[in-house]
């Protein structure tokens, strides 16, 4: 017998379920098709006890069903109870393998044989798809498992885990605490993980906490009282005996079954998503696609898709639940003009190249996450120095751009449709120019993690940024004061290049073709001298090199090298030429410059020592830190007294450890924040806990940190740690007399904390709240501890301390 | 950029220091007292008194003012590099507040505990310019903590082959690591070496006993001689850095506690001038 229903939802994800449960609550005839056995199968495998992020904070849920920020557990439990409360009709176990027919008489088949009619389809199967299997005989033993609740559950074992990804990792790592754990990776190397996995099973496999058996795979599988498990390897077929197998070989993804409904993608690529309209409708009528396959991977964001599907469905019209937030960043006279928020939206995006490539609902989200300014004429918006990094664009009004300090009534004007502040974004340094209102603006102030976010994934946004950096990037760094038409010139042959870390930009004696100038990263300059190659200097972001070669007309006089990764914006010899001969300014700074790295050149030269120092506080993160830590172990008395100001000053526990770290001649770099200018920490945190102030610090919020030890894994110099929060410290007169507790100074790791309450992140952040400045430098007796910025390195070497 | 106590801020401190002993000189020789040899009851010698007697507190202050993190704008090194000249100055102020009258009493104590505290005070100076490199340079860019561990895990490597080799062998490589000791009392680490050390000996005895074994086990024997030589070469290393540590860190256990002594007998000498001259 064929059922019929209204709608049929597949899927009882987040989208799934609320959008039955809107369905149930409107007594609308539905069903909620799920393939397992239990709700939100994503979440269901989520480890246990794993926090589920209630992101977009500020957007508002609009859903039958509760969620707020919560442990896995719970959010599984209230939803379980609810979808019952509801009377939502809900199958377990049933997997829709085929959707024929259109709008009004779909016909979908479950589990390849029963049948279900409905007029209306919502798809909201997600991106996970079907776990990917061994494929070898004997992959359905029950000791062959695809997923991972609780790696504490196993002790004493000899555990296969296959795989490379960030999820074979996590649980090899995991298991390998309390087991024998060998892993099985079909290529010879980890390269498909993030870079903090890539780290931690650098790190286990060094300190032989597991193994891994590369170039290997699976062939097949014989059960017995342990499970045999043969294996083809480069050096033939090898034999490993277990007690359980963890296969992590990622999914299948859904693609294939969404495109045999009729559903069409726009490109090849296998990141792309359904076209869809803004009523979440594909291009076949009736049929509906919400949650992470319609591009919305957030829980709360599926949750409200699923809702308002439900009523479009119905024929209500809803408005999107952020319109409420839209209307008050935009209200009064703006709001007043346009009239509704479609309506402004349309024309913004009519004026703003920068949004134009933005589906309506990406431009949503982002001026969600943005903050709308109305600065009158003569305002200023941020200051020459500062280290704030949010893009702004120009809606409406007339900014000035003041590149040269000494002359600022020369301004650049940018009107609407324009946008600035993309070269803090880019380079991750201090603002270049400071900015004014001219006339009465409205501005739109982006974070610079939303604006990250949109020129990864959309080409148009990152085209656009392009364009307009590279020619205010020469302005600024170049050449302020260059007409339009010689601009233009300048611009035809500039080109952006790319480099990856330790990749030569030029070597020494190649011929002089063109100038570098370095837009992200930074390179370090060096000569060979008596075969050997030593360091010369260090070129952070904002500076160009290359230049000496084409005044000179001689071949390369030094190999310049990318010291991370880095961005130059190449400018070709004839075009670089014509600039110098346009501005004699720009000439007689280049000989002046040429000059000092004449000096500089020989005084390195005679003393190679000065160079390998460079060489070696670069590699130690000088390539990217804002700010180092160093310490002269010459002056150094090993007193502690910078760790134990660091724990007085923040909490009781030390967020610098400065005996390790290592060291070159007498120069220390303990470990201690180098405050990264694009900090590894910060890429990937849930709560977006990590900052940056405006003076360049990175720093952690300590109430919105949820303790996953993302930016711990993902610091490439070790310097975040987890800690709890220490004991109070007894009064000085109950330590001094009766011995209670640790007095100042004391137990500057917390070694006494309670392990009671939140773990959470900790590291330098620069005694950003303490009046003075850091602590550790101003607390050290002997003038040992002394914090550089990477531009004072070769001065550093000039120096003797005695 | 790095600058030591002794250069800070182009001898700021150190000029400060000469200009207050060349004023003292200056007026100690030409001030005459109206009575008497000069003296501490004289008007200058009061005057001295009292400069000494505010320079002894505020030198004692850093001793608070160390542990004060964080607080205040003035960094830890300026009132390092100024307790150190100033300290120095003090010898000066003070003897001349004595007018070079000395006896077995209780003023000529004060005086001498704080000369006593002020040569401590040198004898640190000394260590802090000296060791702190000869520290860096003994370690080699390892921790301590490395050091340790290098320590054990030769250990492990010597006991794992040495099994094979005999009773004789095996007990001098066991008692190489079992009775080794490293630190102990502050003598033991002042001195920096060990007179029973059993890896010394486990190197010397093993030496002998690889001679008189077979062929066939000759190599792992010499292996085994190897490894101990290794250990021995770092666990002198360890002993170095804690003698070094050690050189740096006593020499504040005289001068801490004979400041307190030294401000007592001050309080004193003070009270028995105002009330029994």
């Amino acid at each position: 017998m064929t059922e019929h229903f209204r709608v049929a939802i597949v899927g009882s994800g987040p989208g799934g379920m609320s959008a039955a449960g809107r369905a149930a609550q409107s007594k609308l005839s539905h069903v909620l098709l799920e393939k397992t056995d239990h709700l939100s199968d994503t979440i269901y495998k989520y480890q246990k006890g794993k926090l589920v992020m209630a992101t977009p904070d500020i957007l508002p849920l609009r859903s039958p069903m509760d969620f707020k920020l919560g442990i896995r557990e719970d959010i599984l439990g209230t939803w379980d109870k609810q979808t019952k409360e509801l009377g939502v009709n809900l199958r377990y176990n049933a997997e829709v393998t085929k959707i024929t027919g259109r709008k009004g008489a779909f016909e979908l088949t479950v589990n390849g044989k029963d049948k279900v009619t409905a007029e209306y389809v919502v798809l909201a199967i997600g991106l996970q798809g079907n776990l990917r299997k061994l494929g070898v005989p004997g992959e359905n033993d029950p000791r062959i498992q695809y997923q991972l609740d609780d790696p504490d559950e196993y002790a004493e074992e000899t555990i296969v885990v296959v795989g490379a990804g960030d999820a074979a990792i996590e649980n090899a790592v995991a298991l390998a605490k309390q087991n024998k754990v060998i892993m099985i990776n079909r290529s010879a190397e980890f390269a498909r993980c993030k870079q903090g996995n890539l780290d931690l099973i650098t790190k286990s496999l060094e300190k032989g906490v597991l193994e891994c058996m590369y170039k290997s795979s699976p062939t097949k599988v014989e059960a017995g009282p342990r499970l045999k498990f043969t294996l083809k390897t480069a050096d033939g077929e090898a034999v490993v005996e277990c007690d359980r197998v963890i296969a992590r070989l990622g999914a299948l993804a859904p693609r294939a079954f969404v495109e045999s409904c009729g559903i069409q993608f726009p490109s090849k690529d296998p990141t792309a998503l359904p076209e869809l309209s803004a009523h979440y409708e594909s291009n076949v009528p009736g049929l509906y696609v919400i949650g992470a396959l319609a591009g919305y991977p957030l829980i709360k964001q599926a949750m409200n898709q699923g809702y308002e599907v439900v009523e479009f469905i119905q024929g209500n019209e809803c408005e999107p639940a952020d319109e409420p937030l839209l209307k008050e960043k935009f209200k009064g006279a703006l709001l007043d003009r346009y009239g509704s928020i479609p309506g402004l939206l349309a024309e913004m995006q009519k004026t703003v190249p920068v949004f134009s490539g933005l589906t309506t609902l990406q431009l949503r989200e982002v001026l969600l996450e943005s903050n709308v300014h109305t600065p009158k004429g003569g305002g200023e918006i941020f200051h020459r120095n500062d280290y704030s990094n949010t893009f702004y664009t120009i809606f409406a009004g007339e900014v000035g751009i003041e590149i040269d300090p000494d002359h600022p009534d020369e301004m650049v004007r940018l009107g609407p449709g324009e946008f600035f502040g993309e070269m803090g974004l880019l380079a991750g340094r201090r603002r270049s120019a400071t900015v004014r209102a001219t006339q009465d603006c409205v501005l739109i102030e982006t974070s610079r993690r939303e604006m990250i976010k949109l020129i990864k994934s959309v080409p148009k946004v990152r085209d656009v940024v392009d364009a307009a950096a590279i020619e205010r990037q020469i302005r600024s760094y170049i050449a302020p004061n260059l007409s339009k038409d010689d601009m233009a010139a300048v611009l035809e042959s500039a080109k952006l290049r790319s480099f990856k870390a330790n990749e030569v930009i030029f070597n020494e004696g190649d011929p002089g073709d063109g100038v570098f100038l370095i837009r992200t990263g930074s390179c370090t300059v060096s000569r060979r001298i008596g075969g050997r190659e030593i360091v010369m200097n260090y070129v952070p972001a904002g500076h160009y090199v290359g230049e000496m070669a084409l005044v000179r007309d001689m071949p390369r006089a030094a190999t310049v090298k990318a010291a991370i990764e880095t961005e130059a914006v190449w400018l070709d010899g004839a075009g670089f030429r014509m600039l110098m001969d346009h501005l004699p300014q720009l000439r007689s700074q280049i000989e002046r410059r040429i000059g000092a790295i004449i000096t500089q050149t020989e005084d390195i030269s005679q003393r190679p020592e000065a160079g390998n120092l460079i060489q070696f506080l670069v590699q130690e993160g000088g390539k990217e830190a804002a700010d180092m830590l160093l310490i002269d172990e010459a002056l150094c008395v090993r007193c502690d007294n910078c760790e134990k100001a660091c724990a007085e000053t923040h909490g009781g526990i030390s967020r610098l450890d400065r005996e390790a770290g290592p060291t070159y001649a007498t120069i220390h770099v303990p470990t201690s924040c180098r405050h990264c200018e694009h900090p590894h920490c910060m890429a990937d945190c849930p709560p977006d806990a990590l900052h940056k102030t405006k003076d360049g610090e990175v720093f952690i919020d300590e109430q919105t940190c949820i303790g996953c030890g993302n930016c711990e894994r993902n610091c490439p110099y070790g310097v975040i740690h987890m800690a709890y929060d220490p004991p109070k410290k007894p009064g000085l007169l109950s330590w001094l007399l009766f011995g209670f507790g640790h007095g100042p100074g004391e137990d500057k790791i917390a070694s006494h904390a309670s392990h009671e309450g939140k773990k959470r992140a900790v590291k330098c952040d620069m005694c950003k709240d303490i009046e003075g400045g850091a602590a550790c430098v101003r607390s050290c007796p002997t003038g040992a501890a002394i914090r550089v910025h990477p531009e004072q390195f070769f001065a550093l070497t000039t120096h003797s301390p005695q | 950029m790095h600058e030591s106590i002794l250069v800070y801020r182009g001898f700021r401190y150190l000029k400060l220091s000469l200009w207050m002993v060349a004023i003292a000189v200056v007026a100690y020789i030409v001030h005459q007292p109206t009575v008497g040899p000069p003296n501490g009851g004289t008007a200058l010698g009061y005057t001295l008194g009292t400069i000494g007697v505010l320079l002894i507190v505020w030198l004692a202050w850093f001793g608070v003012r160390k542990r004060r993190y964080g607080l205040g704008k003035v960094k830890l090194e300026d009132w390092l590099s100024a307790h150190v000249y100033l300290g120095l100055g003090l010898i000066v102020v003070a003897t001349l507040h004595t007018g070079f009258q000395f006896g077995w009493n209780v003023h000529t104590l004060a005086y001498s505990l704080m000369i006593f505290v002020i040569v401590s005070g040198i004898f640190g100076i000394i260590v802090y310019v000296r060791f702190p490199r000869l520290m860096t340079e003994n370690r080699r860019g390892s921790t301590q903590r490395d050091l340790l561990a290098q320590i054990a895990e030769l250990n492990a490597k010597a006991r794992e082959i040495s099994v094979t080799l005999g009773d004789d062998i095996h007990n001098e490589v066991m008692a190489s690591a079992d009775k080794l000791a490293l630190g102990g009392g502050a003598l033991k680490q002042l001195s920096g070496r060990d007179r029973n050390c059993p890896v010394q000996h486990a190197v010397k005895r093993v030496g002998e006993l690889v001679l008189g074994l077979p062929k066939s086990d000759a190599e792992k024997g010499r292996t085994v001689l190897s490894l101990l030589a290794r250990k021995l070469e770092l666990v002198e290393r360890v002993r170095r850095d804690l003698r070094y540590k050690a050189l740096m860190d006593i020499w504040l256990y005289v001068h801490v506690p004979v400041t307190f002594a030294l401000l007592a007998s001050l309080a004193a000498h003070i009270v028995s001038v105002f009330f029994y001259w």
